[in-house]
């Protein structure tokens, strides 16, 4: 009898807890459901070619292109790319191959520190200082500019972290055969460890690419929010995830409907990003 | 040993090098310190006055809100993401075709931005379960947002525990459940709270999914199904408004040492666990 019902707790606990690992499946598919049952009738309505690729939005005169934002998340991102990117990684190598013990244990932690800032503050750091300081430079402050600096800062934390430890995970065997042929120390981590570790590195600029591009708040402060095609680096932009924000507080009807819809637009990027970083891990693995 | 000359390739990359770790150290200490230094002065009491008003935008609702954000969204994920991660390292075989769907869907929920999480938490929680701006549709958002992290370090607690601790246990008797409450979790306690630290650190510095879900209300929430704003929005607004900018350096000031201590508490008590299990 005893034995029954020990039985009984072990399988009414094995399916509790296949319950709880299968939330995060319904999760996925309660977002997928909904906002792609809310956007797909929306982007019929509008009309595909028009939603996407329409350069006009004007959801007062019922124009609702959002190319414009397609093409402002891009150039963002593809800035912060430019930015974050170098910096990051030679501050990985850095960190990985050439900083002395003590000088690492000072920098990591940083690091980490960093990435722990919430991105409202990141904002806030970019609109009081970043803003001001390119407008003194080039006339204007909130820009394309602005906002790929302070986006390559905020993916900084990411790249390090990842590419740091890509670059450990590189046996030693690689650096020390560059060394016995007469490499010196640092032609050998760049040429041989870096090239090595570099689905690593690639893993971690396109989980960097995916923080840019999802990014909201930080954007919204410094980017000038203009809903049209930015004719230049320095002229204000307006991303996705802004033109989200900025207007679902008041939109209604048609026009609420196509904010949804760019959701939609978003996260379908999010998950071609995710399946190439899969894909990447994958490789490495 | 005789010290070798380098070429000037060799010379300029340690140089890159070294600029770019130095760049990255002035940036973190020139936020910190930029906001530190511009927050500390304007920190006035009547920034913590019960009520907010247009006059005094204080900061003590947001900072309740905040707490009972946390506390509700932490009520609804932990106890969801450390059974997962039980299933998925204890229970779950290898090659179990389940367990490559799980792990999809939490690599996948780790990636949407939280802008996306907002939107879906309105459509779903708001609108079609008529919950409206309140308090509980935000937790309810944010719980699904820190799901995937918590699942993640619970795993990696768990992975840490040595199966020796877990063979003892069969070898002694007893069953699988008694093992996992009364040899596992208790071994991978640090880890499993420097995990669901951190997750507070995540919802604490939260915006982006909260505007839609919880709403702006400058007021202590009375029920969870009022609408609540907590510190980051909060901030958000004041920031938004640029009228009192004394005022949004210091609730700045009130944010950072938050997450910063709490994220600091949590790398603190992970360290704890990696030195006590040598012995």
């Amino acid at each position: 009898m005893q034995k029954f019902t020990r039985r009984y707790i072990e399988t009414a606990a094995r399916i509790l807890f296949f319950a709880a690992a299968c939330v995060c499946v319904l999760c996925v598919a309660l977002i997928c459901v909904y906002l792609l049952a809310s956007a797909l009738p929306t982007i019929a309505k509008i009309g595909p070619l028009a939603f996407l690729g329409g350069s006009r939005w004007h959801p007062s005169a019922g124009e609702f292109g959002i190319f414009p934002m397609m093409i402002g998340s891009l150039y963002v991102t593809a800035g912060a790319v430019a930015f974050g990117v170098p910096v990051g990684l030679l501050t990985a190598v850095y960190l990985a191959r050439f900083a002395k013990r003590r000088t690492a244990k000072v920098l990591r932690p940083l690091v980490s520190l960093m990435a722990g800032l919430p991105s409202i503050l990141y904002g806030f750091f970019g609109l009081v200082v970043l803003v001001p300081l390119l407008r003194n430079l080039f006339g204007a402050g909130k820009s394309v500019l602005t906002a790929s600096l302070l986006l390559g800062i905020m993916i900084l934390p990411t790249i390090i972290s990842v590419s740091e430890s890509a670059l450990r995970a590189v046996p030693a065997q690689h650096y020390e055969g560059a060394l016995a042929l007469g490499a010196s120390h640092e032609r050998s981590v760049f040429f041989v460890v870096l090239p090595a570790a570099r689905s690593g590195v690639m893993a971690s600029i396109v989980l960097g690419i995916g923080r840019a591009v999802g990014e909201t708040m930080a954007v919204i402060m410094v980017a000038g929010n203009q809903a049209t095609l930015p004719k230049s680096i320095v002229s204000g932009v307006r991303t996705m995830t802004a033109n989200i924000v900025l207007e679902m507080g008041y939109a209604t009807d048609l026009h609420r409907e196509a904010l949804i819809a760019t959701a939609a637009v978003l996260f379908v990027f999010i998950l071609l990003i995710n399946l190439l970083l899969s894909l990447l891990r994958g490789r490495n693995a | 040993m005789k010290k070798r000359r380098l070429d000037v390739l060799s010379i300029c990359l340690r140089w890159l090098t070294r600029g770019a770790a130095l760049l990255t150290t002035g940036l973190v200490l020139f936020i910190v310190g930029y906001i530190l230094f511009n927050g500390i002065p304007n920190l006035r009491p009547s920034l913590f006055a019960p009520k907010y008003t247009s006059d005094n935008v204080s900061m003590l609702p947001a900072l309740v809100n905040t707490l009972f954000m946390t506390a509700l969204s932490l009520l609804l994920a932990a106890p969801l993401g450390i059974f997962a991660a039980i299933y998925l390292v204890e229970y779950a075989g290898r090659g179990n075709r389940a367990v490559k769907v799980i792990r999809l869907a939490a690599e996948t929920l780790a990636g949407i931005p939280s802008i996306v999480y907002g939107l879906f938490g309105m459509i779903f929680f708001v609108a079609a379960l008529r919950w409206g701006y309140s308090l509980l549709a935000g937790a309810f958002t944010l719980a699904i947002m820190v799901l995937p992290l918590l699942m993640r370090t619970t795993e990696e607690a768990l992975c840490a525990v040595p199966d020796s601790y877990r063979e003892g246990s069969f070898g002694l008797g007893a069953g699988r459940l008694r093992t996992v409450f009364k040899i596992v979790l208790p071994a991978a306690v640090p880890g499993i709270l420097a995990g669901v630290i951190l997750a507070v650190g995540r919802i604490i510095g939260e915006t982006a999914a909260l505007v839609f879900t919880a709403g702006a209300l400058e007021k202590l929430a009375q029920s969870p199904m009022r609408s609540a704003a907590t510190l980051s929005v909060h901030m958000y607004h004041l920031s938004g408004e640029g009228l009192h900018i004394r005022q949004t350096y210091a609730t700045a000031v009130v944010l950072m040492a938050l997450v910063l201590g709490i994220n600091g508490l949590s790398s603190f008590v992970a360290n704890k666990m990696s030195k006590g299990g040598k012995h």
